[in-house]
């Protein structure tokens, strides 16, 4: 029986909650592969993996280049600012042109909700989500469960606080599918105007970031884009901070133990006073190392297989 | 191109004579010359109606032939044709073209092509402003003298409440209706869906069913203030059913349409068919509580016809990424199996009442010839078979379109047979 | 092979491992996984009876060094490999309850050297069963059997199965009664 039945990862929302801890377990048992002399297994060997980033990230492309490399897949990055888009090329002549080279897996993080599901539909590689539009980032949300679960041992039961721009963050999405379905208990904060519709079928919905820190084992920070000002979504980051910003003194109403989570880059001073950001309850290079753990593990469950092996 | 034609064996179902009844229809020099039984005809061709309902010619208040300008995606000559196959003896011809039918020259251009290539008869409706920018109105005199029977913006809103009240208030000069597509814009800009928990999940930016109901509710009140005649396009919401319904309960002259596939069709499609963009149309798919609002609205006779806002787009504009995908999806061949199906057979709506939606009142609506099979009205008929099979396949459609959500669907009961003027255009 | 026999056949290699390797401070005792781990432990802990000094203890998962991964199979579960010392100049034995076609051995032998270069690296297994597709072979085997291809050798340990034993079975009979210890 497959640990993990799929043949694409396009976001957490259709996984079992055994198939999410397959992931977790497995990456965890990978950790120690980047604790060795030669970070390098020969697992993905003669395999092609391609990123194909739409949208600027050295964080996430970097954390699943150095994930191929350690298992020897071959790795192809296309940052597409540079490529053949800006001549207008559409999203499926390129995913055609790179599928003639026969990748094996396609990553890919683009602007546009559902693209890697049309690729899903349109191409014969594996398909990864490395975030799609406001709709999900899967890989994100099981590195920052396998953070969590590393530092309180377990993830059901866990009163987790997601604050910020829930409308526009896939981060949050995909972290509220994961931790319900693992069992925490979730709770959402935002202005009204960044709550979308029909969210609060999956958790309580507050607008006092007090209330939402009251008790919290983990406080996720969504990142604020001030382009949403503009947009009319709250009058100024004076009042975001001064209403819904992380600071000290919040943090102080959650658990003693409480970890802070933030997916990065941090804007200090409006979501998250910089106090907090420095201080001791931030796992943020955990949540770098865990990333290129999960994303090994999603790379061998979907990729990496086995017939009858005899000893 | 005109015919004479003997109809024979059939139930002739027509709503606007209280007809139910076994006759025979007589079409002489294209116009209906006699209704009786057993009827003989020297002169006729005979077309054989046995076990099959007889009905005034089905006409489509709201269709987008794309020419000219956008040829590509749809001809006159393929969309007559597809009217036609899907039993439609009619079509009302949006005015959305490049460039768009804000002028008589091009109104009288779209009917000399239609009269030359045109399968179905093609009633262009003119525009509501020049270029449909929203500002300066459009010359109504001679685009109804032209041939235009409406005018409408189609695809867009008339933003200004000004505008559109200049616009009532003029067209009654000329005993026009104006045709809305209600979207109050600042409330739909950037969406590509229904907002509501469907477009949360799938992090597609959504457009609330309020942004309809506000400029449908604002253009009811323009027709009180102007007493002109306002007819709203493609109605999608269960509040701008509602305003419809008081507006009408006051006396106001506002009627409405519905389409197909906002009657059957919620956002829940859009997660289930993971962003197939044959999902994506403007107005979008809403909630099951806007559909069903609709089914009641349409048996209370809110809604007053069935239109399908027929939209064809080549498939480079329907393959890509669904928030760049255009809006649209083809209508004309899916319209009357997917009523025949979905509201005859299971009792929904009784037969001639479908007949009166589909052609009845939408010729009484635009003061259209046809509608009846009356002695002297037009030879249109459409011959309906409710036990035929009708397979829905992209492949082997007249339009150019593909982009339905229908396709594979297997449906019982289509039109068999389509006559214009007493010539037999379509035959299954 | 019964609990008692499996007990006899441990103990014996043990000695000969103490044996060879008088210097136990430069031996290592690595299991692979699953059932060379328990095996490779109660060695050391064989080993200690007698002696003072104690080879070192590790664990192998060579799950993602197997020459066999195809795509769209099921993928076996990675427990991960634990080798808490350095490897370098040491001798290596690595310790699997079956041999048999050697690909895993093989495989175990890659993973090792990326870890670090062992003066020597020997096998000790509880059985072999002939049929090799590799030049591999056992230093130390606690018994040695003739096959078919087609049965299935299954080791049985206290630590993970409920009991002590070695089995041969039947191919594809799953209601077949297992023979008891094979001589």
């Amino acid at each position: 029986m497959s640990l993990f039945p799929h043949r694409h990862l396009l976001g957490i929302e259709p996984l079992a909650p055994a198939e999410i801890l397959s992931i977790l377990d497995t990456a965890e048992s990978m950790k120690e592969i980047l604790d060795r002399p030669i970070k390098k297994v020969p697992t993905l060997r003669g395999k092609t993996v391609v990123n194909l980033f739409y949208e600027a990230s050295t964080r996430t492309r970097s954390s699943f280049e150095v994930a191929e490399r350690v298992l020897s897949a071959d790795s192809l990055s296309i940052a597409t600012a540079t490529s053949s888009t800006t001549k207008g090329e559409t999203l499926l002549d390129t995913a055609w042109n790179l599928e003639a080279m026969k990748p094996d897996m396609i990553i890919i993080r683009h602007a546009s909700s559902g693209a890697p599901h049309f690729l899903a539909q349109h191409c014969r590689p594996s398909i990864v989500n490395a975030g799609d539009g406001a709709h999900e980032h899967p890989t994100q949300a099981l590195l920052d469960a396998l953070t969590l679960r590393q530092r309180k041992g377990r993830l059901q039961g866990l009163r987790v606080a997601i604050v910020g721009d829930l409308l526009h963050s896939r981060v949050a999405r995909s972290n509220l599918w994961l931790l319900t379905k693992l069992g925490a208990d979730v709770i959402l904060c935002g202005p009204p105007t960044l709550v979308p519709p029909g969210i609060e079928a999956l958790a309580p919905v507050t607008h006092r970031i007090d209330e939402a820190c009251e008790g919290a084992d983990a406080i996720m920070m969504l990142r604020v884009q001030r382009e949403r000002m503009s947009g009319g979504y709250f009058p100024s980051s004076r009042e975001y901070h001064v209403r819904f910003g992380l600071t000290e003194a919040r943090v102080q109403r959650a658990k003693k133990d409480v970890v802070v989570l933030h997916p990065g880059p941090m804007n200090r001073g409006v979501e998250i006073a910089t106090e907090v950001a420095d201080g001791p309850y931030s796992v943020i290079l955990d949540q770098v190392t865990n990333g290129v753990a999960i994303r090994m593990a999603v790379l061998y469950l979907l990729l990496g297989g086995q017939s009858e092996v005899q000893a | 191109m005109s015919g004479n034609l003997l109809i024979a064996g059939g139930r002739v179902v027509d709503p606007a004579q209280g007809l139910d009844a076994s006759l025979d229809v007589l079409i002489e020099d294209g116009r209906v010359a006699r209704l009786g039984e057993k009827l003989r005809a020297k002169n006729a061709e005979r077309l054989d109606a046995k076990g099959r309902i007889v009905c005034p010619g089905f006409i489509d208040l709201h269709v987008h032939l794309r020419e000219p300008g956008r040829e590509d995606k749809e001809t006159i000559a393929t969309g007559t044709r597809a009217a036609a196959a899907g039993g439609f003896t009619a079509v009302c011809a949006m005015p959305n073209t490049e460039p768009v039918n804000d002028q008589a020259g091009i109104t009288r251009a779209i009917l000399d092509k239609a009269a030359a290539v045109g399968v179905v008869r093609v009633y262009p409706i003119g525009a509501i402003t020049k270029g449909s920018l929203g500002e300066e109105l459009a010359e109504y005199g001679d685009l109804k003298d032209a041939g235009c029977v409406a005018v409408s913006d189609d695809g867009r809103p008339v933003e200004s409440a000004r505008t559109m009240r200049r616009a009532l208030e003029y067209a009654l000069a000329f005993d026009l209706a104006v045709i809305d597509h209600c979207e109050e814009p600042t409330l739909s800009q950037g969406a590509s869906m229904n907002e509501g928990p469907v477009a949360t999940w799938l992090g597609l930016r959504g457009a609330p069913a309020a942004g309809e109901a506000v400029m449908v509710e604002r253009d009811v009140l323009l027709a009180e203030l102007t007493g002109g005649r306002i007819h709203i396009a493609h109605l999608s919401a269960a509040a701008s059913a509602d305003a419809v319904r008081r507006g009408k309960a006051r006396g106001i002259r506002v009627t409405a349409e519905v389409t197909p596939h906002h009657l059957f069709l919620t956002d829940e499609l859009v997660r289930e068919r993971a962003y197939d963009t044959s999902t994506k149309m403007n107005p979008p798919l809403r909630a099951e509580a806007d559909r069903r609002a609709l089914i009641e609205a349409l048996l209370d006779g809110t809604l007053d016809c069935i239109a399908t806002d027929h939209a064809p787009h080549t498939q480079d504009d329907k393959r890509v990424e669904y928030d760049q995908a255009a809006f649209g999806i083809v209508g004309l061949e899916t319209a009357v199996p997917l009523c025949l199906d979905r509201l005859v057979r299971p009792g929904l709506v009784s037969l001639p009442r479908l007949v009166s939606l589909l052609s009845t009142r939408p010729a009484r609506l635009l003061d259209l010839p046809g509608g009846s099979l009356a002695v002297g009205a037009p030879g249109d008929v459409t011959l309906l078979d409710l036990d035929r099979r009708y397979v829905v396949d992209p492949d082997r459609f007249e339009t150019k379109g593909r982009n339905t959500p229908f396709a594979g669907l297997s449906l019982t009961g289509r039109a068999v047979a389509t006559v214009v003027a007493g010539r037999v255009v379509f035959r299954a | 092979m019964d609990a008692g026999r499996l007990a006899r056949t441990l103990s014996r290699i043990a000695h000969e491992i103490v044996e060879r390797h008088p210097d136990l401070q430069r031996t290592a005792l690595v299991g692979v996984r699953t059932r060379g781990v328990p095996i490779a432990r109660r060695l050391v802990q064989a080993i200690s009876a007698s002696e003072k000094r104690v080879p070192k203890l590790g664990a192998l998962d060579i799950t993602l060094y197997r020459d066999d991964l195809t795509t769209m199979a099921p993928n076996p579960v990675v427990r991960g490999t634990d080798i808490p010392f350095s490897i370098d100049g040491v001798t290596v034995i690595l310790v699997d309850d079956v041999l048999f076609t050697g690909r895993t051995v093989r495989a175990a032998l890659d993973e090792l050297i990326d870890f670090g270069r062992p003066s020597r690296i020997e096998l000790a297994v509880l059985v072999d069963r002939g049929h090799r597709e590799l030049p591999i072979r056992a230093d130390y085997a606690g018994k040695t059997i003739t096959t078919a291809r087609g049965e299935s050798v299954q080791v049985q340990l206290q630590e993970q199965d409920g009991c002590d034993r070695v089995l041969l079975l039947e191919p594809e009979a799953p209601a077949a009664k297992p023979k008891r210890g094979r001589k």
